[in-house]
């Protein structure tokens, strides 16, 4: 029996040793809470030798709000909203795991219609989100000007959403049972006028990124994660994808209209920063072509089935349902009593906080500079680590 | 046989249309103390005014380039096509807190910043605006540049120091290391210069370019030079693709972390004063300075450029190097660290070398007709 | 589905190891001695391959006076995920650790630990994840009060 519990000022102050015969020193950095590739609130201690990265120590906890504490006093109706302020980049996938579980749990049934509209929200909301992280990547290797092209689509999208829903970050728009609101007449239009467009704009963000060598030489063979290693830490989404594992719970689940509709589960190869790049890149398309597939043929019906003040008790028990966010596996584990419309205890397997991990593996060894691409590339969103 | 080289052309041919005489010229020529005193006077209020303009014109042409790099309209509110921002912004830095952190070296930390922008003022008085405006000529002009632009490392390796900041330690220590390395391949370019035009002095290098600017007139080695000397000067100028000790989203913001208000306008201000020395240098040696653009013996043509003042010439020429200079900040990523150094010592540098070499053979042989 | 079998399999291997019903999908209960070794072959057995750790959690239940600890599996060589469960006493909370099975276990252990004061054997490095060190009780048990909270537990 070997329990140690210990504290953060134990680790930061080991004793850093040289490891050459030269009188140098290693030094810690605190890289955050704030600081540029925190990307919000997130402390990173790195234990550097010059410029070379020695050790990494994540340390989340700067916006912990305690979500799970509050879902055990709230309705399953109620939890929808805060699932939108975990990872704010897939508010709607966030609501639709805690639907599915639900309506899973409770055999809440749903039609046609409804899927058919998460499904088209979920592959938008995929895009904007994409299309940030792209911007965003360009930035934190100092191509400022990507971050406005990257938001100038994301607006775009945001206005789509803002017609229907009336919000443009914290949606709240799938609830069990349904959605909150019927799509407006003129959505399918809309959407079907940005598809060529955004197809447009994917081809732009190749010419003035992908092409460029500068931005190569910053992501290739940098930070390689083989699939064994993406597995055995966590990894879900585009990151575990990049390393060749093909686990897309689109393809494999088929939930919502997802398997009806032809695409392509995008693998890397190498597992570097230029995979989980190029994949996500690709991802914008296989979007695109399941948007396409199915705005044509939305069929007629109701928008919920449930009426919004329905009592939801589920059956007793553990419930567990996930999603495909756009970040990787979002999952939603509720422990039910049987007796009451509130969860008894309710766990989200959140994509961030696994995937966060991996730089403790892979950046060791590398400089700042790499770092930032290794940490720009894993496309993490910090309340979502942080719950 | 009197070899171009060692002809340095002290003097204008006669019937030159182009009769130079600097500040300094004329302060040494006059007899009355009060009149020499009136020059120097004129030559710090020149160099104010030129320093204030430049800032804030710079700035403002900086937002606006970006902007419209970027889908975006930039200033527009204060003043007709917001032109009045920059006053704004500056007002604003005013009125900031000075802030000096208690754990920073205190003398240092507030010298830093008047050391990084001395070097680019001093640069501002040796550069031959037009025939007739120029503070001071010096016969070791491009020594003199060489040196005093070596030293602006010096403000932002004190600033980074005394800060008492990692990042701002990790930031000084990487602009030490490239400014200097980069120094190397600009002075190179700049010898290759050296070597065509036979004078050291900078109005004396835009007077041998009348029969054609070095970009072309110095084959292939003039056009390398000008390359080279464009990548190695944006380096010295920390500027993206290599805005390394800066690094915004690596280091926070480097050298200038802990420094705010009025001190951080300071860096500000000396980068762009910086970019506007480069770019006046680069259309100094390589571009005709104030030259107008001439065609062999096309008459009208030539007579047409002639007639635009030079003054004109030499800011248009700027402008473009310039623009030049922000459009690659607006496109490009940043180079990491290594990979900057990778392009110094190992791709520059022996190109410079050789550079030098073939600019020298070309020299020897007269196989390009010289002024003489 | 190969749950069936995979659970069949399970049983004859471990024939401790109880079947939960109260669940949407495959679950066991074991032994909370008998864990590690349970992970080991779930992980390492040629017919499960369970080699992605999904989540790991706890659950509180102070009325039955025990803590269960909740892991859930996937296999992407099958295809199949199961729920391990385990029960610990809630007066001496100490579980093994898996993370030399699965190296992620290291943090969700440690966000077990930090809201739910489970106490990891031979875990490297255990120590709060979100709340700072010196926080004082373990806010997702059921009896947790501190002075912010509006609503007192009963």
């Amino acid at each position: 029996m070997s329990v140690r519990v210990c504290t953060l000022d134990d680790l930061l102050h080991a004793p850093l040793e040289a490891d050459s015969d030269l009188t140098t020193q290693e030094y810690l950095v605190n890289m955050g809470p704030q600081h540029p590739i925190a990307h919000g609130s997130l402390r990173i201690v790195l234990r550097l030798d010059g410029e070379t990265v020695k050790h990494v120590l994540p340390v989340p906890g700067y916006v912990h709000r305690g979500v799970e504490k509050m879902c055990e006093h709230l309705t399953y109706r109620q939890i929808i909203p805060y699932t939108d302020r975990l990872d704010y980049l897939s508010a709607i996938m966030n609501n639709w795991a805690v639907a599915r579980t639900v309506e899973a749990a409770a055999g809440i049934e749903t039609n046609e219609r409804i899927e058919y509209i998460r499904t088209i929200m979920s592959e938008l909301q995929r895009l904007q989100s994409h299309a940030l992280w792209w911007g965003v990547t360009g930035m934190d290797l100092g191509a400022y000007t990507a971050f406005l092209y990257g938001f100038r689509e994301r607006e775009i999208i945001g206005e789509i959403f803002e017609e229907t829903i009336g919000a443009r970050l914290t949606m709240n728009y799938i609830q069990p049972g349904g959605l909150m609101y019927d799509i407006r007449p003129d959505f399918v239009a809309k959407v079907k006028r940005l598809i060529p467009y955004l197809r447009g704009c994917i081809e732009q963000y190749e010419t003035l990124l992908t092409g460029n060598a500068i931005f190569q030489e910053r992501l290739r063979n940098i930070g390689i994660l083989d699939g064994a290693k993406a597995l055995a830490l966590g990894c879900t989404g585009p990151v575990l994808r990049a390393s060749g594992v093909p686990y897309d719970l689109r393809a494999i689940e088929g939930y919502g209209m997802y398997g009806k509709v032809n695409f392509n589960v995008v693998v890397g190869s190498v597992g570097d920063c230029w995979d989980r790049y190029y994949v996500r890149l690709e991802e914008m398309r296989e979007s695109l072509r399941i948007i396409e597939q199915l705005i044509d043929s939305i069929p007629e019906g109701a928008f919920s089935t449930l009426h919004y003040n329905a009592d939801v008790i589920l059956p007793e028990g553990t419930h567990y349902g996930q999603i495909e966010t756009a970040r990787g596996v979002f999952g939603v584990l509720i422990v039910s009593d049987g007796k009451s419309g509130i969860p008894y205890r309710l766990h989200f397997r959140s994509p961030n906080f696994n995937n966060l991990w991996v730089v403790t593996a892979i950046a060791p060894g590398w400089r700042i500079a790499d770092f930032i691409s290794i940490q720009s590339s894993l496309d993490l969103v910090v309340p979502d680590i942080d719950r | 046989m009197t070899h171009p080289m060692l002809a340095i052309p002290a003097a204008l041919p006669a019937g030159s249309p182009w009769g130079a005489q600097t500040l300094a010229e004329r302060a040494s020529a006059s007899q009355n103390l009060w009149v020499t005193a009136g020059y120097f006077l004129l030559a710090i209020v020149g160099v104010t005014v030129l320093l204030t303009l430049l800032g804030m014109v710079l700035i403002y042409v900086e937002r606006k380039v970006a902007a419209h790099f970027q889908c975006r309209i930039g200033p527009k509110r204060v003043g007709p096509f917001g032109i009045f921002q920059t006053i704004a912004d500056t007002l604003k830095l005013l009125f900031k807190e000075d802030f000096v952190p208690p754990q920073a070296d205190q003398v240092l930390h507030i010298l830093a910043p008047f050391l990084a922008l001395l070097v680019p003022v001093v640069l501002l008085a040796l550069i031959p605006y037009s025939p007739m405006t120029q503070i001071a000529d010096l016969n070791i002009g491009i020594l003199f540049v060489t040196a005093i632009g070596g030293f602006g490392v010096m403000g932002i390796l004190i600033a980074g120091w005394s800060s008492n900041n990692k990042w701002s330690m990790i930031g000084a220590m990487r602009a030490g290391a490239q400014i200097i390395s980069y120094e190397i391949s600009a002075t190179l370019a700049l010898l290759v210069i050296v070597l065509f035009s036979g004078t050291m002095s900078l109005s004396g290098i835009v007077h041998s370019q009348s029969e054609g600017w070095w970009v072309w007139r110095g084959h292939a080695a003039g056009f390398t030079a000008f390359i080279i000397y464009l990548i190695a000067s944006t380096a010295e100028l920390n500027r993206t693709p290599f805005d390394i000790p800066e690094g915004e989203s690596e280091l926070t913001a480097g050298f200038h972390t802990e420094y705010s208000g009025l001190r951080f306008a300071f860096f500000f201000l000396a980068e762009f004063i910086n970019m506007f020395t480069v770019s006046a240098l680069t259309a100094t040696l390589f571009l005709g300075g104030w030259m107008p653009f001439h065609v062999g013996d096309w008459a009208v043509l030539n007579g047409a450029m002639d007639a635009i003042p030079p003054g004109v010439w030499f800011l248009g020429k700027t402008s473009a190097v310039i623009f030049l200079i922000m459009w690659i900040r607006w496109t490009f990523p940043r180079l990491r660290v290594d990979q900057l150094m990778h392009l110094e010592w190992k791709v520059l540098l022996p190109i410079g070398i050789a550079n030098l070499l073939i600019a020298a053979v070309l020299v020897l042989t007269n196989f390009y007709p010289f002024p003489h | 589905m190969d749950s069936e079998k995979h659970l069949t399999l399970v049983e004859s291997l471990y024939p401790t190891v109880q079947r939960r019903t109260q669940s949407d999908r495959p679950a066991i209960t074991v032994e909370c001695d008998r864990l590690l070794e349970l992970m080991q072959t779930l992980r390492d057995h040629a017919g499960l391959r369970f080699d992605l750790l999904l989540t790991h959690t706890a659950v509180d239940y102070p009325d039955e006076n025990r803590f269960e600890l909740l892991y859930l599996l996937y296999s992407t060589v099958h295809g199949t995920r199961i729920l391990v469960a385990t029960n610990l006493e809630r007066s001496r909370p100490v579980a093994p650790s898996v993370c030399g099975i699965w190296p992620i276990a290291e943090w969700q252990e440690r966000e077990a630990y930090d809201l739910m004061g489970i106490l990891y054997d031979e875990h490297p490095d255990l120590r709060r994840i979100f709340l700072e060190d010196d926080w004082e009780g373990f806010p997702l048990r059921k009896d947790y009060q501190d002075s912010y909270m509006l609503e007192l537990p009963k």
